[in-house]
């Protein structure tokens, strides 16, 4: 966080470069033949083989956050509010920011490794030679499929994280299934949902865009790779921070 | 034809090429030849628009590859096959489909496929490869699948960087007799390489790149026969005179 503040000059570059780079996706975007018979493969290994750590993440942040909310509404607010604020946590926040970071890790660093070592090793020019565009054909389809997946693999982590919650909240809490539920339907709404899944898509292009920028840039060798791999994922981290304030002040 | 027209490229402070100006005739085979690390392989990618030249144009039947739009450019590589001195394959890919992803860009009939993807390995003597993929092959037969991948594409041009190095003096014979027999198929080829019997072989013409700009250009007999003590030396690779030679020129 420290050096971001520093490089604040480098900034503007960056973002004027990512910005012509993206442009330049755009148009990758129109060249469907391209890269239509990749989307399903990268939505499977982006999306699909990313569920078990999601759920993973989701079933361990349901229980806290029930012991939690019963924790600090013992004595001063009625139990079952500990439903909607599991509820309302894991769909709005917890679900698609941590979601979002452990995909950083997974998604992020897999597609700048997989796309650095192409370059390096002149798999990029060499599809540049047979006339295809490396952008849509190699980063349209990971970005399209993260921004797809995301939201998935987060309605699943949401749904997890609340029977976890609702799981932990009966059996360790002196809370019954029935006030579990009405307090995670009195105080829900529609927004709640779509709230989360639009930020959670945002977060799946983020970090898929990081990762394709950060891998079709690499330079050097394995250590450029390296390099590549860890600033996609920390940007990927950095990026999913900024959007969610961002929502947040526009939406709510 | 391909034209250069005096072709400036630098590597931040490091300048490569020095107003390089080449013509590769249509119909033949041009050699470049040239010490490593001058800046051959720089010259190919210039040629195929992967590098852009600083200064100079690079000129391909008429049309300027520095000022392309993406469509002339796809259109240009359409007409451009490029031989990787590091092979480059495609490593999540096997050999049939590394050849295949060309031709698909094509728009090649999913029926001949199969006929111009046996054909182009049979050349190169890969015939039963197909199904494997790069990681399990010699550097040399990686090598060959490199070319295979090129001429599958029947393009009008080949730029062929180093194409014998690493490859037994028979298979590299046999290269040398491929890019011969793809020259009389109406291809014009660039060939890079430090191989002088490949050069003097494969090559009807030689062209020596030094210090940025080409030496000396000319008929392969012409060159062979030279009195320029540079490129004579190079030919005939002699340690003691490069070293010498260059501080005197300096
Ligand atoms: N992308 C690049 N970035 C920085 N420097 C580069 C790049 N590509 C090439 N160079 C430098 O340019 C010089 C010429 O490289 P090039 O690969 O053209 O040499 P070459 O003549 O093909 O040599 P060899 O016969 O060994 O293949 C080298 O010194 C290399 O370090
Ligand atoms: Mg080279």
């Amino acid at each position: 966080m420290q050096r971001t503040a520093i490089a604040a000059p480098q900034w503007g570059r960056f973002v004027a470069h990512v910005g012509r780079w993206t442009l330049g996706a755009m148009r990758a975007l129109g060249d469907i033949a391209t890269w239509r018979s990749h989307l399903v493969p990268q939505m499977r290994r982006l999306g699909v083989d990313s569920i078990p750590i999601a759920l993973f993440i989701a079933v361990f942040t349901g229980i806290v956050l029930a012991l939690l909310s019963s924790y600090i509404f013992t004595g001063a607010i009625p139990l079952y509010f500990v439903g909607a604020l599991v509820g309302k946590t894991i769909m709005m926040e917890l679900g698609p920011v941590l979601t979002g970071m452990a995909l950083a890790g997974r998604v992020g660093a897999n597609i700048a490794a997989e796309l650095g070592t192409m370059k390096v090793t002149e798999q990029v020019d060499a599809l540049e030679t047979l006339a295809y565009d490396p952008r849509s054909y190699l980063a349209v389809p990971r970005v399209l499929a993260a921004t797809i997946m995301f939201p998935v693999v987060t309605a699943f982590a949401v749904a997890v994280g609340v029977v976890a919650g609702w799981i932990t909240a009966v059996n360790l809490l002196d809370l019954s299934t029935q006030e579990f539920w009405k307090g995670l339907r009195q105080f829900y709404q529609f927004k709640d949902v779509w709230f989360g899944l639009l930020k959670s898509a945002s977060f799946g292009a983020a970090i898929a865009l990081m990762g394709c920028y950060k891998g079709l840039t690499a330079l050097g060798g394995a250590q450029g790779v390296g390099a590549a791999t860890t600033r996609a994922v920390v940007l990927g981290c950095e990026s999913i921070l900024v959007l969610d304030a961002f929502w947040a002040l526009v939406l709510l | 034809m391909i034209e250069l027209r005096s072709v400036h490229k630098a590597f931040g402070a490091r300048e490569i090429l020095r107003g390089l100006s080449l013509e590769v005739p249509e119909g033949q085979n041009t050699v470049i030849i040239g010490y490593s690390g001058t800046g051959k392989s720089v010259t190919l990618k210039c040629i195929i628009g992967l590098l852009q030249p600083d200064a100079g144009e690079v000129e391909v039947d008429g049309d300027i590859v520095g000022a392309m739009e993406p469509d002339e450019l796809v259109a240009l590589r359409g007409k451009i096959g490029y031989v990787f001195q590091s092979a480059a394959l495609f490593d999540s890919m096997t050999v049939n489909e590394n050849i295949a992803l060309g031709l698909r860009r094509r728009a090649i009939a999913e029926s001949d496929l199969r006929d111009r993807i046996e054909e182009s390995l049979a050349v190169v003597a890969l015939g039963d490869a197909g199904e494997k993929y790069p990681s399990e092959l010699s550097g040399g037969m990686r090598k060959r699948v490199g070319v295979a991948r090129a001429i599958a594409l029947k393009p009008k041009y080949i730029l062929y960087d180093e194409p014998t190095t690493g490859l037994d003096p028979v298979t590299s014979a046999v290269m040398d007799e491929l890019m011969v027999r793809t020259r009389d198929l109406g291809v014009t080829g660039v060939i890079v390489t430090h191989d002088m019997r490949s050069a003097f072989t494969a090559g009807d013409r030689v062209a020596m790149l030094y210090e940025g700009q080409i030496r000396q250009v000319g008929p392969a007999a012409e060159l062979r026969e030279t009195d320029d003590p540079v490129v004579r030396q190079f030919i005939e690779g002699r340690p003691d005179a490069p070293l010498s030679l260059r501080r005197a020129e300096r």
